[in-house]
């Protein structure tokens, strides 16, 4: 108690605080840098915020009008020159509705067929890296390729389908998938590694000390940890082999009735944009303006939904 | 030692109802002599000299004040070396540890004590450069012998670690995960109530089981990971720096833990708190750095082993005295 009371200083009412906080000691002058440094950093924020925006506002108004539920299920239109009228006054019974249906249901096949074969293998290839092959010769060449693979252009991996599948059995969607796998695989094994190394060491020590071989491990205690990580890591990669234009261009062809299974000549959106947007048609145009926001809006829920696998699991662990 | 079981699921299932009531009553509860021989797991059956070489070992008696009964080894570690890369990290050991025996290792940091303990499970396999030479006799069988698979020597003699590492899982599944690798699937409630039980945090978590076990407090996670280990019913537990991470309360309960274990397992403990030592272990051995008079490189020995009473108060050799007393270290 007295060493307390010593401490204290006494409580005398007369005793001016030594500084007045009323007042202010820091120079006009840092003020100023102050300011501008925050009104700088608005500014900059503002601008990185303006091409993000302009490409939203830009897709959204001009594909929200070719917009419906038609437009993911109808065959394409024809893509003529002749106006409704001339169509009428001719008698054809052909659409001008923008539609893309074979586009979607190409862009999900490919992207599904892709995912199907990429996840499997990269995850499994990640589980190799980070739990047995470690730091050994072979382990390191493997990461080595897979960082360099990440960094390939896309149009590269096209043109390797094209010369080892395409000249041999033709254009088709699993042609696509396989070089959408392609891009995926390298994007998988290095988030999932990225995921398993952080895993805590010490579950590892602690499950092989109850007996547990390196599998039983990897199976019940390490892959579960990281299965979120793993799963939002795979989620990005199928976001980005989706909207992707180069492995399909060669690879899958260009059609204008659904073609619903693997094999043969298919489509995607990113195909039919690129082949839309250069026509001079307005319908044509539509098209490919309105592709490109399902486009976008399919990418927007792949992000949401890793978003949110990653958080519910995230809050089922606490 | 018991006949040999064919099937330690099926010996699991047996044993179960007919167990005592619950450890949490009274550690004096339990007997001694009926329990220890459904305790220890039936060799397995590519191992058969463990069968053959497991009769009693006799470690010559004591030097304890009275009459003391003949102690039974359960480790006979002879000459044990462990290096890392180039630099030894302990030299030449030479320690037996008792059944139904608490042994401590204490000595100042860097003496090799982890390094020693983790010998005992063959958990310095998981090191990428630990070489071990010397032999460690578990009842008889060389650990480090050609025909011994490390999985089953650390089904055996399990492990608790300095930092509690729950599984993010629940704490049903924490338990029952060494069972379940072991191939056990049924009964697994009764296994899991008893290791909780056993571990003193039944009660505490009897109505969250299916809960994280992530949300539980430190000391509580610690105990969890002591029924977890004791959940495959091994003959030995490995404690290391158990306590280190907990405040006194959870170590008064974990120190209260291994004497009521002690009853059913063999625990070797390492710990820098020699209070701690003194107060929870029957016998005491006491590693020290070594350094190296030509090199850099400290290497730890042991310096010596003896009851725990005699250690702190008659200790045979000055470093040990020095270090007890805090004159280094």
């Amino acid at each position: 108690m007295s060493a307390l009371d010593e401490l204290t200083p006494p409580a005398e009412q007369d005793l001016a605080p030594a500084v007045d906080v009323r007042v202010r000691t820091v120079s006009r002058g840092r003020k100023v840098r102050n300011d501008l440094a925050i009104g700088g950093l608005y500014v900059a924020m503002i601008v990185a915020v303006i091409p993000l925006v302009a490409v939203i506002w830009t897709v959204v108004a001009k594909g929200l009008s070719g917009f419906s539920l038609g437009f993911l299920t109808n065959d394409l239109p024809h893509i003529t020159n002749l106006t409704d009228a001339q169509i009428k006054a001719l008698g054809l019974h052909i659409s001008t509705k923008p539609a893309a249906g074979p586009a979607v249901v190409g862009t999900l096949l490919i992207t599904a067929a892709a995912s199907a074969m990429a996840i499997p293998l990269g995850v499994l290839g990640a589980v190799y890296l980070n739990e047995y092959g470690k730091q050994k010769p072979f382990a390191r060449v493997v990461r080595f390729m897979s960082d360099v693979m990440v960094g390939v252009p896309s149009v590269v991996l096209g043109l390797f389908i094209y010369s080892v599948w395409v000249l041999r059995f033709g254009q088709s969607g699993l042609a696509g998938a396989l070089a959408l796998a392609c891009l995926m695989l390298p994007i998988v094994i290095r988030t999932a590694e990225e995921m398993l190394r952080l895993v805590p060491d010490e579950l590892r020590t602690s499950s092989a000390a109850l007996g547990s071989r390196t599998w039983r491990t990897t199976c019940s205690v390490v892959l579960p940890a990281a299965l979120p990580g793993i799963v939002s890591g795979a989620m990005l990669a199928v976001a980005r082999a989706a909207g992707e234009t180069a492995p399909v261009l060669f690879t899958v062809g260009v059609i204008t009735a659904t073609n619903a299974s693997l094999s043969g000549p298919n489509t995607t959106l990113s195909l039919q944009i690129f082949s839309n947007a250069k026509s001079a048609n307005p319908l044509a145009n539509q098209i490919a303006w309105t592709a490109a926001l399902t486009l976008i809006c399919l990418v927007f829920v792949l992000t949401l939904l890793s978003r949110l696998i990653s958080a519910r699991f995230a809050s089922k662990r606490s | 030692m018991p006949p040999p079981d064919p099937s330690r699921p099926s010996s699991l299932g047996t044993q179960s109802p007919s167990e005592d009531s619950p450890v949490t009553a009274t550690a004096n509860g339990i007997t001694v002599a009926g329990v220890p021989t459904t305790q220890v797991p039936a060799p397995p059956p590519h191992e058969p000299e463990t069968a053959e070489a497991a009769p009693v070992v006799a470690i010559e008696p004591g030097h304890a004040p009275g009459p003391e009964p003949v102690r039974e080894a359960v480790f006979k570690i002879e000459k044990l070396s462990v290096s890392y890369g180039s630099a030894m990290a302990v030299r030449d050991v030479d320690l037996e540890i008792g059944r139904h025996e608490i042994t401590a290792l204490i000595g100042p940091s860097g003496c090799g004590k982890s390094t020693f303990i983790r010998c005992l499970n063959r958990m310095n396999d998981l090191i990428d450069n630990a070489r071990v030479t010397g032999a460690v006799r578990y009842h008889g069988v060389d650990l480090y012998g050609r025909d011994v698979s490390p999985v089953e020597v650390r089904r055996r003699i399990g492990m608790v670690f300095q930092k509690p590492t729950p599984f993010p899982k629940s704490i049903f599944d924490n338990v029952a995960y060494g069972p379940r690798i072991g191939g056990t699937h049924r009964g697994l409630d009764d296994i899991v109530e008893q290791a909780l039980r056993r571990a003193a945090l039944w009660d505490e978590v009897k109505d969250r089981l299916k809960k994280s076990a992530l949300g539980l407090s430190g000391g509580q996670q610690q105990r969890l990971c002591i029924a977890r280990a004791i959940a495959v019913q091994p003959d030995v537990l490995l404690m290391d720096e158990p306590c280190s991470a907990l405040d006194p309360i959870a170590t008064a309960r974990i120190e209260d833990l291994m004497q009521e274990l002690k009853e059913r397992f063999t625990i070797v403990i390492v710990t820098h708190n020699m209070q701690q030592a003194a107060r929870a272990s029957d016998r005491t051995a006491f590693f020290t750095t070594e350094v190296s008079e030509t090199s850099d490189n400290r290497t730890g020995v042991l310096v010596e082993s003896d009851v725990t009473e005699r250690i702190f108060s008659n200790p045979s050799d000055e470093r040990t005295e020095n270090y007890i007393t805090g004159r280094f270290g």
